[in-house]
């Protein structure tokens, strides 16, 4: 039983650093689309291959309007680090104090390990959850799935 | 599954008729595709004019900066009419890969370095890069290589003998 949030609910706000002196609401949002990925760790081999391949469909998500947000508890310095060695064009967010607080409210925390589920929401531009996705920890879910969810907004 | 069929807008090596087709998403900086190489190649011998093996660029560009100019390259190639020397050539030189050795394998196989140096500058191949990128996506491919098996994903490991339960299990399925 997935114990993410259903889809047709809100997406519970949230505020979170994306830098160390910026901070990032998903309310500032609201008009378009959001994705939002949560996933276990930076520098971890299957989150890497996934972010790089989220990160190479940047251009088809800004098509519809989207935009891409990834959480993990991952520190600020962490995050900022394994987005320049990847060459990552999106933000990465840091709930990382109090540890998992965001995730917890989305139901992707994986309380016995302390990190993120490797689960996946479309939030449209009201802020509705309109799709979601918990994938298996040690598989990366590629980008088809968000791609649908996205084809499939009310324009 | 495997969205787009093959066509043929794609590069194929084998029989028209083969009983079997196995399309590779690949990136010609990944590693891993250059692990699958070799035995891709011995895939191909052992089974003759069974299979027809089709390659598509999922260049990760952000991590892998000369997979979009080798996929540029092998498409060149390709539009002369040497997709496969040239896709051969780089995987097997993959470990030496530079837009020098790029442009050193278009002289080795009589293509102009200078007209590939053109196509390099002006991506004049993106659109079918970019086409095999997303038809990869769509098909869920999320990294490389991805191997389809009759347009089914093969998600075992990528070895000669794992390849070759599977392929004579499709085999003996169609039969």
């Amino acid at each position: 039983m997935s114990k993410l949030l259903p889809t047709g609910t809100i997406a519970p706000d949230f505020t979170l650093n994306v830098t160390p002196d910026q901070k990032l609401s998903l309310s500032e949002l609201r008009g378009k689309p959001v994705i939002l990925v949560f996933y276990p760790a930076d520098w971890s081999p299957v989150c890497g291959d996934q972010l790089a391949v989220l990160n190479q469909v940047l251009s088809e998500f800004k098509k519809f309007g989207a935009e891409l947000l990834a959480i993990s508890v991952d520190g600020l310095w962490c995050h900022i680090a394994f987005a320049k060695s990847r060459n990552l064009h999106f933000s990465l967010l840091s709930d990382f104090n109090p540890r998992g607080e965001i995730s917890q409210k989305y139901g992707a925390y994986r309380e016995k390990d302390g990190t993120c589920e490797r689960a996946i929401y479309v939030i449209d531009k009201n802020g509705v959850i309109s799709w979601n996705y918990l994938s298996p920890i040690a598989e990366n879910p590629g980008a088809d799935g968000i791609l649908e969810a996205l084809e499939k907004l009310p324009k | 599954m495997l969205k787009n069929p093959v066509s043929n807008d794609d590069h194929i090596e084998g029989a028209q008729n083969a009983a079997v087709t196995l399309v590779e998403y690949g990136d010609y900086q990944c590693p891993y595709c250059g692990q699958a190489y070799p035995i891709i190649k011995r895939l191909q011998k052992h089974y003759g004019s069974k299979l027809r093996f089709v390659f598509r660029n999922f260049p990760l560009t952000e991590i892998h900066p000369l997979a979009e100019p080798a996929a540029q390259t092998a498409e060149y190639a390709g539009a002369e009419g040497q997709f496969w020397e040239m896709h051969d050539l780089i995987f097997e030189n993959q470990s030496n890969l530079s837009i020098e050795l790029l442009l050193q394998l278009a002289d080795f196989l009589n293509l102009s370095s200078a007209e590939l140096k053109e196509a390099l500058k002006n991506h004049t191949f993106d659109a079918k890069i970019q086409k095999d990128f997303m038809s990869g996506i769509k098909s869920g491919v999320n990294g490389t290589p991805t191997l389809y098996i009759n347009g089914v994903r093969y998600s075992g490991p990528v070895e000669f003998q794992d390849l070759v339960s599977a392929i004579d299990e499709i085999i003996a399925v169609s039969k």
